[in-house]
């Protein structure tokens, strides 16, 4: 792929050179101003520092979904004790990022992946596409997050899905937080619960599963209808529910007072606050059985180009200094408990006492009929 | 100078609009192709020009085969019917415009732009929009457009037709002027008759895809090769033949002829006998022994200024035929009214026998 | 010969890039068992959900075409006809909804006419109400409301900028024999605009037909659309075969609406006497003025006012003040994450991609145009639906469709503009083509018989007579590439962001800084959208001023 690049940049070179002759066969502004601007300007991101002579430091790249994020500080350490250059491909949302590196199996697009959740687990393990690495910092990370036993996948971060409300509306109108699942049937919160759609949104279809672990297969179609009758509000994704109705996240204009987001949603509300708050205006609900764990995994991926290297990678992600770094670049929860946690995560992103932890192979095999079978009641 | 061999084209399988034309200009020369709508004149012209390719034939300018040269490199000027001014230039960059093509300099694009104006009258017309312009003023910047790069032959589509009656004869005296002034070869195409006797040296007439007989004016109108080149040319007259008595004279539904030796090579069938409107005097007296009489009624007495027309049907004719018959005004006689009857003297020297087409 | 080896490019482009990574995916989903995605197929048919998703689908959008035409008809007349001031910015500023992400914008809706809204306040206040009187939420009335909002620049921009140069004295002919306004309009203006009219319907109704975001984040569940289900087979359940399926049902939907509004509208055109200049004069008389203010008061509320409650909101903290700080977060590391990008190089890159796009699609579009007006043409056959359809195909298809077939192009950001292009094409080619079809053969004959060469030709005829489509399809092409959130049918390099991708990040975690951030961003996209969009419009061909 990178050899590849170079026989793009000095084709680009090439054309560069070409573009005075360009300019001067179309004597109208126009066109010629648009193509040379288009290759001119184009040609700058391509022709961006050569790698310098004396140690060309080892291209590795990591795929991962849309949400990856880390610290500039500690990726440099990382590239420059490795003397290495870490590319890093974002592939869509999780789904779409792990459905396309399973389909470039043969073609391998990067050496390592980060992103797949419990709820793709099994899907990513059956497409055979993760070579084994048992990480000697494996050691360090709690058993019940290890969910591969031939370490194929290992344990990143983790964090819960569950209910947030608007403390302040709540408080002000003298309802009550919910305690309860089913009290989301109940008049009393008609209209105020937005949740994304389980078959696009990741949080949308973890709350399904915890609804589906609580009232079981055969009853919780029947809280959806309650629900359904209760005026709840569904949207395609998290960022639709969180900013457009709910009352914290869009500032006002929405009108949904609760909505399903993660645990550490409050501390994210003080860290980008806008008025220097200390306290979050959301708060974690937490009825029994409502919040479901999702854990992240990273794998090297067969076919790597730099497997060693990627190895290398995986040891990193998993040390305390990236683990420290996830809270506040990704608000999920290290894996590594040698990780130290920010101020704002220990006050505020509690841990709900009896997370849903969903079993992989009966989210893989179900999940279609379930979602199914939910779609069909709620476009009835 | 231009030399048109066997063209043929046609738009679909069913639809031959060009059945082997062949035709010659020589240098200078005026030729008109005259023909109703639809015969093909404008394909010719179009293939002349270049904006069309033929199936078959070829054409050659001054010797050389252009058949396969592109329209921009012939150097034939094309005035169109519409004129095609471009309406984002004004006058004088639509005169211009083939100057610049051809590489003028500015300063000779300006003089010859100028030259142009002149030419054709329009002075300080420069800087019009074309949107502004009258459709005379039109037709005159469209011509000078053309003219403008020398063009080693002219060619013109219907380059009148859009004007009022009095403009056109106005602007074909004025074209008339200028070719023959600038000495350039031209051919135009027209489906008025009047126009092309107005204008041409030389007159095809085509016919569904066919040249019909080429000549110059006045042979063409005396002897036109057939019934449809002569019904085109405006003749209304034509008599069919129903028998020959000798070598000379000819049976019709209104009388016999004693037709003039010349024309004694009388075809064996599908012929008719023409008789120009202009071939009958109306005084009492013949003026010679050629005229023979013809009795009849006043069907249409129109008077024209110069000239006056009579419509007559013949005294016993059969069917109920009218003659058409074109006078000269004289001030002091008194003009025949509908429904007198009449005596005529026909002029057999005049008549003469065309081919059914 | 060397015009079929041009005619052949566009052909070439969307085969490369659009029918085999298409075919390639196809190949790959159905794979060996093809026995048993026909069998899922069937039953797919026969599933009541899956017909009654088309019938919505197609319903919709009908809907929303209708009233996007309806809405934009009128004041694609007003733009035609009248010169006022800001008329330029005003044309621009319409496109700015073009590229806003939906995510940001159903706020802004919710916040002008949501059930706490603006409007709703207001009108409360005013009236006295007890109860909101706007209670749009959640009903197709809002969907239909957006899709307006989001399409009508197509309807003003696309037969505006073709009305305007229809020569006013067919009207005034239509005039002087007697014909009233109304009936001038019905028998001489309206069926020169058709090809116009039916090239910007086609071109909603497809925009509405695989609408996905605007329908569920506004319309709940209760819209699901096809697009939503292919996305659910592809990613949920990694079911390819019936994604696939559902793509081809898709593909073949738009395609049988296409080939049909196509051959409508090359049955339509009609040879015109186009002028260059537009031809737009100031209101004469208070009615004319009353018209102009009524149309530009309309836009005004339906099409800018969420634009500039958007922006308005960047500039304002929660509590009401004014502020600067999502605009200064934007330049600060905040996180000091890896992938930080301050502004300038967010617009930057964004600016790349576009300008890319552009020097892709617009000649490749004006190539396709000219292959599509030859008489006679084997082109067209093909190449008219052929443009069309990447607008019908599920991004989610198409993007793994690049993973399969791209091979190490896969990664390279170049993919970006050339995707884009694949999306601007069918806007750049409908928004030319009724011009080129108007354009009179003649004038090109004209201009050949005195000695151009076709490049002359076409650069002295052609360009400057056709210059305001080709400048109102730039403009499109432009605006389109800005607004493009690549993510799902891309590959992105989160090193190298876009606006959109800006955007997108800030929306991932919740805070009121990230949302600030979000709409700070925006507030530049559109600025920098409609700027760009003026720039191109202010390009102008040089005349032979001097002859």
């Amino acid at each position: 792929m990178f050899a590849q690049w170079h026989v793009w940049n000095s084709l680009l070179r090439r054309l560069h050179g070409a573009r005075l002759r360009l300019h001067r066969l179309y004597r109208g502004p126009l066109l010629g101003a648009l193509l040379a601007a288009a290759l001119l300007a184009g040609c700058q991101p391509l022709t961006s520092p050569a790698p310098s002579e004396t140690a060309t430091p080892t291209p590795l790249v990591l795929a991962s979904h849309d949400s990856f994020n880390i610290s500039e500080e500690v990726l440099a350490r990382f590239e420059r004790e490795h003397n290495v250059s870490v590319q890093v491909l974002t592939l869509g949302d999780t789904g779409t990022a792990l459905n396309k590196v399973i389909l470039s199996k043969d073609a391998p697009l990067a050496d390592l992946f980060f992103g797949v959740d419990n709820t793709f687990l099994s899907r990513a393990l059956a497409a055979d596409i993760f070579e084994p690495y048992a990480s000697p910092l494996l050691a360090q990370i709690p058993d019940d997050l290890e969910m591969d036993p031939q370490h194929r996948l290992l344990p990143v971060d983790y964090g819960f899905v569950n209910l947030n409300a608007d403390r302040e509306w709540f408080a002000a109108k003298g309802i009550p937080l919910p305690e309860r699942l089913e009290d989301l049937t109940d008049p009393t919160y008609r209209g105020l619960l937005v949740v994304q759609n389980p078959a696009t949104s990741s949080p949308g279809l973890a709350f399904l599963l915890t609804t589906i672990d609580y009232f079981g297969e055969d009853g919780y179609l029947d809280f959806w209808r309650g629900l359904k009758e209760n005026d709840v509000l569904v949207t395609d994704g998290w960022s639709e529910a969180y900013f457009s109705h709910f009352t914290v996240g869009s500032g006002g204009a929405g009108d949904r007072p609760l909505v399903v987001s993660y645990s550490t949603s409050p501390p994210a509300d003080v860290v980008y606050a806008t008025d220097g708050r200390t306290e979050p205006a959301t708060v974690n609900v937490f009825p029994p059985g409502s919040a479901f764990r999702q854990v992240e995994f990273v794998g090297v991926l067969k076919g790597a180009a730099q497997p060693e290297l990627a190895r290398k990678f995986i040891d990193f992600m998993l040390d305390v200094d990236f683990q420290s770094d996830i809270p506040l670049q990704m608000f999920v929860y290290p894996a590594n408990p040698n990780a130290t946690l920010p101020e704002l995560f220990v006050k505020f992103a509690q841990v709900p006492p009896d997370p849903v932890i969903f079993d992989p192979a009966a989210i893989e095999a179900n999940r279609e009929r379930w979602v199914q079978a939910w779609v069909e009641l709620m476009t009835q | 100078m231009l030399e048109v061999r066997t063209i043929h084209k046609r738009f679909a399988p069913d639809k031959e609009v060009l059945q082997g034309v062949s035709l010659t200009v020589e240098p200078q020369e005026i030729l008109c192709l005259l023909g109703p709508s639809g015969c093909g004149k404008s394909t010719l012209l179009r293939i002349i020009a270049g904006l069309e390719r033929a199936d078959q034939g070829r054409v050659l300018l001054n010797g050389s085969d252009i058949t396969e040269t592109p329209a921009h490199r012939r150097n034939v000027g094309l005035m169109f019917q519409d004129y095609a001014l471009f309406p984002h230039l004004n006058v004088a960059e639509n005169i211009a415009y083939g100057l610049r093509m051809h590489g003028a300099p500015a300063s000779e694009r300006r003089r010859r732009v100028e030259e142009m104006l002149a030419l054709v009258n329009l002075e300080g017309y420069a800087h019009r929009s074309v949107d502004d312009l009258s459709g005379g003023e039109q037709q005159r910047v469209a011509l000078a457009r053309t003219l403008a790069p020398n063009p080693t032959l002219l060619l013109l589509d219907e380059p009148v037709a859009n004007l009022d009656r009095l403009l056109r004869e106005e602007l074909l005296e004025a074209l008339r002027r200028i070719l023959k002034r600038l000495h350039v070869t031209t051919i135009f195409v027209t489906h008025d008759q009047e126009e092309a006797f107005a204008l041409a040296d030389r007159i095809a007439v085509m016919r569904a895809g066919r040249l019909e007989q080429v000549d110059a004016p006045a042979p063409l109108y005396r002897r036109p090769a057939n019934t449809f080149v002569a019904a085109f040319l405006g003749f209304r007259n034509l008599l069919p033949i129903l028998e020959w008595r000798d070598v000379h004279a000819v049976c019709t539904p209104i009388g016999t002829f004693e037709l003039p030796e010349r024309d004694a090579a009388h075809p064996a069938v599908g012929a008719r006998l023409l008789i120009p409107p202009d071939a009958a005097v109306l005084d009492s007296a013949p003026s010679s022994a050629a005229h023979v009489p013809l009795v009849g009624r006043v069907v249409a007495a129109t008077f024209r200024g110069s000239v006056f027309r009579l419509q007559v049907a013949p005294e016993g004719s059969k069917e109920d035929s009218v003659l058409y018959f074109e006078f000269r005004t004289r001030g002091r006689e008194r003009l025949p009214v509908q429904g007198e009857p009449v005596r005529l003297w026909l002029d057999t020297a005049q008549m003469c026998v065309v081919k059914e087409a | 010969m060397m015009q079929a080896a041009l005619y052949a490019l566009p052909i070439l482009f969307l085969t490369i890039f659009y029918l085999y990574p298409l075919l390639a995916i196809l190949r790959v989903s159905f794979g060996a068992s093809l026995t048993e995605a026909m069998e899922q197929a069937s039953a797919a048919l026969r599933a009541p959900g899956f017909w009654r998703v088309l019938w919505f689908t197609t319903w919709q959008a009908t809907v929303s075409t209708l009233l996007t035409v309806l809405v934009g008809l009128p004041l694609a007349g007003v733009f035609a006809r009248f010169d006022f001031p800001g008329r330029g910015v005003m044309a621009a500023l319409l496109t700015v909804p073009f590229v806003m992400p939906t995510v940001v914008v159903a706020p802004a809706f919710l916040a002008l006419i949501g059930r706490n809204g603006l409007l709703n306040v207001w009108l409360q206040r005013l009236l006295h109400l007890d109860a909101p009187p706007i209670q749009l939420e959640q009903t197709i009335w809002l969907i239909l409301l957006v899709h307006v909002f989001y399409n009508v620049a197509i309807v003003i921009r696309t037969v505006g900028g073709f009305w305007s140069t229809l020569p006013p004295t067919l009207a005034e002919a239509a005039a002087a024999l007697g014909a009233s306004p109304r009936r001038r309009f019905w028998t001489v203006t309206a069926p020169l605009l058709a090809p116009s009219l039916v090239a910007a319907s086609l071109l909603v109704f497809l925009f509405c037909f695989t609408s996905f975001g605007v329908i569920l984040i506004l319309g709940g569940l209760r819209f699901a659309t096809l697009e939503v289900e292919i996305y659910r087979q592809a990613v949920s359940y990694f079911n390819l075969p019936m994604a696939a399926f559902l793509s081809i049902v898709q593909l073949f939907f738009t395609f049988t609406v296409m080939a049909l509004y196509t051959r409508v509208q090359a049955r339509l055109s009609r040879t015109l006497r186009l002028r260059r200049r537009a031809f737009a004069r100031r209101p004469a008389s208070w009615r004319q003025w009353a018209v102009v203010g009524l149309a530009l008061a309309a836009t005004f509320i339906g099409v800018l006012s969420p634009l500039v409650a958007l922006a308005v909101r960047s500039f304002t903290l929660g509590d009401g003040g004014p502020t600067l700080i999502y605009y200064q977060a934007l330049g600060e590391n905040l996180r000091q994450s890896a992938f930080f990008a301050p502004p300038i190089t967010a617009v930057r890159n964004s600016l790349v991609y576009a300008l890319a796009t552009l020097a892709i699609s617009l000649p490749l579009g004006v190539i396709a145009s000219y292959a599509l007006v030859q008489p006679r043409s084997r082109w067209a056959a093909i190449l008219d639906p052929l443009l069309l359809l990447p607008l019908g195909t599920s991004a989610v298809t198409l993007g793994f469709g690049y993973i399969v077939a791209m091979g190490p192009l896969r990664a390279s950001p170049w993919l970006a503009p050339v995707a884009h292009s694949l999306i601007a094409l069918p806007f750049v080619v409908r928004t030319f083509l009724p011009a080129l079809r108007a354009l009179d053969q003649r004038l090109r004959e004209a201009a050949s018989t005195l000695g151009a060469d076709p490049l002359r030709r076409w650069w002295t005829i052609d360009a400057p007579l056709l210059l305001r489509a080709l400048l109102i399809s730039a403009a499109f092409a432009f605006a389109i590439s800005l607004g493009e959130f690549g993510a799902t049918l891309l590959i992105a390099r989160p090193d190298r962001p876009t606006m959109p991708l800006v955007i997108y990040r800030a929306l991932s975690q919740p805070g009121l800084m990230n949302y600030g951030q979000a709409l700070a961003m925006s507030t530049i996209l559109m600025v920098s959208t409609a700027l760009s969009i003026l720039l191109i419009e202010r390009f102008r061909l040089p005349q032979g001023e001097e002859f």
